[in-house]
């Protein structure tokens, strides 16, 4: 189908009797950027690699830019940039060898990913350090080389395994921008994430993933919409459990506690934030409902480890 | 395995141990020269005093026809083990390979043929050291250059299967230690086997190394190997077996 760059049905995989994804349909359609959002052990790199053709799955179809996967998955795969959950640059090169000799792996000569290279690093904000030694640079520099190394063949479609975890916030932000870059451009990205903020920034649409499960699918309004109601006042302080079992069931619409704040979720808070001004022990924060909420509305908030 | 030969994508993957290497190739030419280099001295001038001769032949020459196949043999081994652990596992890189359109018997092929590349440096250097000693210096000494290929397919195609199972580097100590010292003492490395036990010598004719040594030495000696292409078979057979089931266990390893 035309527009559809990448589509599975009913995909599963099993590890010893163990469901790890568990009938999985997903539809990737040109130039969007498409989140798979889960908790730690939800299936994401599970099906990220069954999506690249690098482990079979148990039951399903894949399709990868019109091939079938896993068996023209090698074919398919010279079209997709991947930048795995992992750094795996080559230590022993530097910036630039590493470019080079990622490229020969898709058949580039050395000349080709040369004449790449200043573009390449320009994007990765990494043009003063193409002599650099890898173990001189940053994580964020890495993540990014990474990100550039995906784009030596050019890719349509751009496989993102937890992009941003473990950088710091400056070098988030920069991942951030660079993706949107890549999006401008008309490249369709693929990104799993445990990050709310990076869900919301950069996806337009979005798969919530758990026990190798679709809980809910849509774009980041649509989902917070229709799962969540669109307040919520975080209360915390001392007596807050006797409020929530008593004041808070009356005004909210749900409350939960856990730990020691009360979640209360309302279509309307007016009342609620009345009542509460007059909690002398108690603080409270009234915020719209946002994607974390949802997320843990849907996959719980028990502890993964 | 012929159709990811002629494919070509393995090449990729030798080029880029090949490119490393480069990069350090000083320090490990150095390495390979030094190492058989003391070898020849030490034991060749020192029990050159007691036994002057081997077999008809001076005893240093008779070492170092012997000293070319055990050198070679470890080449490959220290390659495919240790270095080839420490890219599979370590470094994630074959990880990073294979997200290309380079599939793992590409990548497998490439590292075995690489490993075999550096027994090829590695016996071309002790040749050069054993002419610059004065010797050998027969013609069918250049022979000894693809033989050291062979060798080192040999050992690096058994090898990978110790690879594809490992944990840590600590195991591949089981292989030195239970493998391949034994082939250095029992397969005519430093001297003839011929006085050995017949159920060793049994044992030992089965060994890739004392196959390896059976076209080496004479080779080196300028003589022409007895039954050579039955031995270089025996090499083969090591190597492609060791291959074969290698590449099964990297696919249960990495592709599960």
């Amino acid at each position: 189908m035309e527009g559809t760059v990448l589509s599975t049905r009913g995909l599963r995989k099993s590890y010893g009797g163990r469901e790890v994804v568990a009938g999985l349909d997903l539809t990737l359609r040109r130039g969007e950027c498409y989140g798979l959002l889960g908790p730690n052990g939800a299936g994401k790199t599970t099906t990220l690699r069954m999506l690249l053709g690098l482990t079979g799955p148990s039951a399903g179809e894949i399709s990868l830019l019109g091939h079938a996967v896993p068996a023209d998955a090698r074919v398919a795969r010279a079209r997709v940039g991947v930048v795995p959950q992992m750094d795996n640059l080559d230590p022993d090169f530097t910036v630039r060898e590493n470019l080079v000799v990622y490229g020969r792996y898709f058949g580039l000569t050395k000349a080709e990913v040369e004449a790449k290279v200043p573009r390449l690093l320009s994007l990765a904000a990494l043009e003063t350090r193409a002599d650099a030694r890898i173990q001189s640079l940053s994580g964020g520099m890495k993540r990014r080389l990474v990100l550039a190394r995906a784009l030596v063949n050019d890719p349509e479609l751009i496989f993102l395994d937890e992009p941003t975890t473990g950088l710091d916030p400056q070098a988030r932000h920069v991942m951030w921008e660079r993706l949107r870059l890549l999006l401008r451009e008309g490249r369709t990205i693929l990104l799993t994430t445990h990050f709310m903020d990076e869900a919301e920034r950069l996806c337009d649409r979005l798969g919530v993933i758990d026990h190798g499960r679709m809980l809910a699918e849509g774009t980041p309004r649509e989902l917070i919409a229709a799962h969540i109601e669109p307040e919520v006042v975080e209360v915390y302080g001392e007596g807050v459990e006797a409020w929530h079992a008593g004041p808070a069931k009356a005004l909210a619409d749900r409350a939960e506690l856990h730990g020691e704040t009360a979640f209360c979720y309302v279509r309307e808070a007016g009342a609620l934030v009345e009542a509460l001004k007059g909690e002398e022990r108690l603080r409270f924060l009234h915020r719209r409902a946002n994607l974390e909420d949802l997320f843990l509305k849907l996959t719980g908030r028990e502890m993964r480890e | 395995m012929i159709e990811a030969l002629l494919a070509g994508r393995w090449i990729g993957v030798w080029r880029r141990n090949y490119l490393v290497w480069r990069k350090l190739a000083a320090a490990s030419i150095a390495g390979n020269i030094i190492d058989p280099l003391f070898y020849l001295l030490g034991f060749g001038l020192g029990f050159a005093t007691m036994v002057p001769e081997v077999e008809g032949v001076k005893y240093i020459a008779f070492l170092a026809g012997g000293t070319i196949c055990y050198t070679t043999m470890l080449a490959a081994s220290f390659e495919a083990l240790y270095s080839g652990f420490a890219r599979m596992h370590v470094q994630r890189t074959w990880e990073g390979i294979m997200n290309a359109p380079v599939g793992l018997e590409d990548v497998v092929l490439g590292e075995w043929v690489w490993a075999a590349s550096k027994s090829l440096l590695s016996g071309t250097a002790i040749l050069l050291v054993a002419l610059a000693l004065g010797i050998g210096g027969s013609w069918t000494m250049a022979l000894i250059v693809p033989l050291a290929f062979l060798i080192g397919l040999a050992f690096a195609g058994m090898g990978m299967v110790m690879t594809a199972v490992a944990k840590s580097y600590d195991f591949f100590t089981y292989w030195f230690t239970l493998v391949l010292t034994p082939q250095m003492l029992l397969c005519g490395v430093f001297f003839p086997t011929a006085g050995l036990p017949s159920w060793v010598q049994a044992v030992a004719s089965a060994l890739p190394l004392t196959h390896a040594i059976a076209i080496g030495r004479p080779l080196f000696l300028g003589q022409w190997p007895e039954g050579a292409l039955v031995h270089a078979a025996v090499l083969a057979a090591w190597g492609l077996a060791g291959f074969a089931i290698a590449i099964r266990l990297f696919r249960k390893r990495l592709l599960a």
